[in-house]
């Protein structure tokens, strides 16, 4: 499998007036075609910025200040706003978080889809019309035709996750970031479109980066998981290695929060303290101040380590198994 | 949508009736319109025909009965001025108020929306900036001030457009306008800006509000993750949304011009209903008054109608039977 998408010690920083924030700070990761990525990591740690970085939409006061982005083997990090116009939707697609808000309340569906057929084709209505209505229906959509004449506040949020799924892969791309995507959905909706996204990207051998906070979703959705912390991928491997037998001790204290991993009436585990202020980051690891590991070396940085087929920033990983 | 209609004009005729209640009852306290009517050396036989002439003799409640019985057929007095209806003395002068405010939106809309959306979308540029300090000024100056000034930059020191009258009017429709003569356009440059500056300024803000608010929301950040052009984001996703809000000020700020064109009308002399009014509030004409005031409220209620079916129209979440309002 070739890389689709290699990213290489990207750094993203926000220039506020309160100071710099080092939103993305050094990630390295690559998906290859047909495979999903997970991206785990809390709220602030970084995930949707890379994943924006990735498609160049990072507004001011933020932008990429280092780090390659290689598509299909091309440099985009640097590329030009109508270079990236070309990708965006097109080899690239991106799915948001609330389905409330990523469709436009006054324009009716059918417009929201044949706009971005027609941004990159040059074809007639009808046609694209016509392969609208099809991706609505790939994506479990009953009675497309109908919902093609809709407005998005007369369809639920999991059918309009599925209209921005559909939109997501009208183009047929070869990457599509998908960023939180059944966060704001019912556990049972969850399920429905995990299940649809995991099948298109089989059928159609489309990459994909899944951004959760949920280590419970991309568990059984994603073939490796990238763990965020503060800015930085903190461990990343295969989606059973990482699950099973997680090194670093940020990824054992997620998973020990998970509730279904622990035992009814058993004390659910909590990661001390709380996520770090971003303007003002520990020298080091970022993790250390809340970390049952740390020693005076955490002050500096720790390297990249490489153990079977993981990769952890951490001086004093959890051994196999995830005990010391 | 029809159930919608009928309440609103209900609603209308009820704002109407106490409308004529206030205002009927009102002018009497002011003063006696009999006064201003007979000369001042009539003797007290003069004075009294006058008076039975005009209806005052009889107590003010069984006045406006009478009143309330002529409205309604159709017919709300005879200025004691003109001796005319009053309602024709109005619908004579009401063309040229509309055309006045009419203009005067359409310039609020063609100047304020683009400049809004500029300064919506370059919040930092020194120009934005420029346009938004304009903006308070378009608020804070008052009216006859600006038009006194507009009067003495471009009639009296430029000499180049005229202050006072329609100019040559043609007929269209069986109405006569100042708009279909370049002698008529001229005239109408001065009072139309002058009325509309506030409304500009009002435009601008509203719009570039919306812009900066849609700008920041995830349909647009969706849109160009689509790959969409930036003209097609703004004039398509983001201008449709921001409609929504100006047309509504819009709209009923459409009602105010015509009602409150008085200032504009007296300063450049301009014959409409509100030069009309102003001067039977100072003859206390009270049958014009009262016309007058009834019309308006007739205005804004259809104004509303019409902005609120607009709404429904560009806003697809909104369904006009079930409103309570």
């Amino acid at each position: 499998m070739s890389a689709v998408l290699e990213v290489n010690g990207l750094k993203t920083h926000f220039f506020t007036r309160a100071g710099v924030v080092k939103a993305v700070d050094g990630v390295d990761f690559s998906v290859s075609s047909g495979e999903i990525m997970g991206l785990v990591g809390e709220s602030g740690s970084g995930k949707s910025i890379t994943g924006f970085s990735i498609l160049g939409l990072i507004d001011s006061p933020g932008r990429i200040v280092e780090g390659s982005v290689k598509f299909d083997g091309t440099e985009i990090a640097d590329a030009r706003e109508e270079a990236l116009k070309q990708l965006r939707g097109n080899r690239i697609a991106m799915i948001f978080q609330d389905p409330m808000m990523t469709l436009n309340p006054v324009l009716r569906i059918d417009t929201q889809m044949i706009e971005a057929i027609l941004a990159h084709e040059k074809i007639d209505r009808a046609t694209a019309r016509e392969r609208c209505r099809d991706a609505l229906g790939l994506v479990g959509i009953p009675s497309p035709e109908e919902r093609l004449n809709a407005y998005p506040h007369q369809l639920s949020g999991g059918m309009r996750q599925r209209v921005a799924i559909a939109i997501a892969f009208l183009n047929r791309p070869r990457l599509i970031i998908a960023d939180e995507p059944t966060t704001a959905l019912d556990v049972t909706i969850q399920a429905q479109i995990i299940h649809e996204a995991q099948k298109l990207t089989r059928q159609t051998g489309t990459a994909m980066i899944w951004i959760t906070h949920d280590l419970a979703v991309v568990a059984g959705l994603a073939d490796r998981i990238s763990v965020m912390y503060a800015g930085r991928i903190v461990e990343q491997g295969e989606t059973d290695d990482v699950i099973d037998r997680p090194r670093h001790p940020y990824t054992v204290g997620l998973l020990g929060s998970v509730p279904s991993a622990n035992k009814r009436g058993q004390r659910l585990y909590q990661i001390e303290g709380m996520t770090p202020n971003m303007l003002a980051l520990p020298q080091g690891c970022a993790f250390a101040p809340r970390c049952t590991r740390a020693s005076d070396e955490c002050k500096t940085a720790p390297p990249i380590q490489k153990s079977g087929g993981s990769r952890i920033r951490c001086f004093h990983p959890f051994g196999e198994g995830g005990r010391a | 949508m029809s159930t919608f209609i009928i309440r609103r004009l209900l609603q209308a005729i009820l704002v109407m009736a106490l409308m004529s209640v206030i205002v009927f009852f009102g002018v009497n306290v002011i003063g006696d319109p009999v006064h201003m009517l007979v000369s001042p050396e009539a003797d007290q036989a003069e004075i009294e025909a006058a008076i039975r002439r005009l209806g005052l003799d009889k107590p003010i409640w069984e006045q406006y009965l009478l009143f309330v019985k002529n409205a309604m057929q159709g017919d709300l007095g005879k200025s004691f001025i003109f001796g005319e209806p009053a309602l024709k003395l109005i619908f004579h002068h009401m063309p040229a108020t509309l055309e006045l405010a009419f203009s005067a939106l359409f310039l609020a809309v063609l100047i304020g929306i683009p400049l809004g959306l500029f300064a919506g979308l370059n919040p930092d540029s020194p120009i934005s900036k420029g346009i938004m300090a304009g903006s308070i000024f378009g608020f804070s100056l008052p009216t006859f001030w600006v038009g006194l000034m507009l009067i003495l930059v471009f009639s009296v020191e430029l000499g180049w457009l005229p202050s006072t009258g329609r100019g040559e009017t043609r007929s269209v429709l069986g109405f006569e306008t100042s708009l279909a003569t370049v002698d008529g356009l001229k005239h109408i440059i001065l009072p139309a800006l002058n009325l509309a500056l506030l409304k500009i300024s009002l435009a601008v803000r509203l719009t570039r509000a919306g812009v900066r608010e849609a700008m920041g929301q995830d349909y647009v950040k969706f849109a160009r993750a689509k790959g969409l052009s930036t003209n097609r984001i703004i004039f398509v996703h983001v201008l449709k949304n921001i409609m929504i809000p100006v047309v509504t000020v819009m709209g009923l700020e459409l009602g105010s011009l015509i009602g409150f064109s008085v200032v504009t009308e007296k300063i450049f002399a301009w014959p409409g209903m509100g030069k009309l009014l102003i001067d039977a509030i100072l003859q206390l004409d009270r049958p014009v008054v009262v016309a007058y005031l009834m019309i308006i409220v007739v205005f804004f209620v259809l104004i509303n109608m019409i902005v609120d079916i607009l709404y429904s129209i560009l806003d697809p979440r909104v369904r006009l039977q079930d409103q309570g309002a």
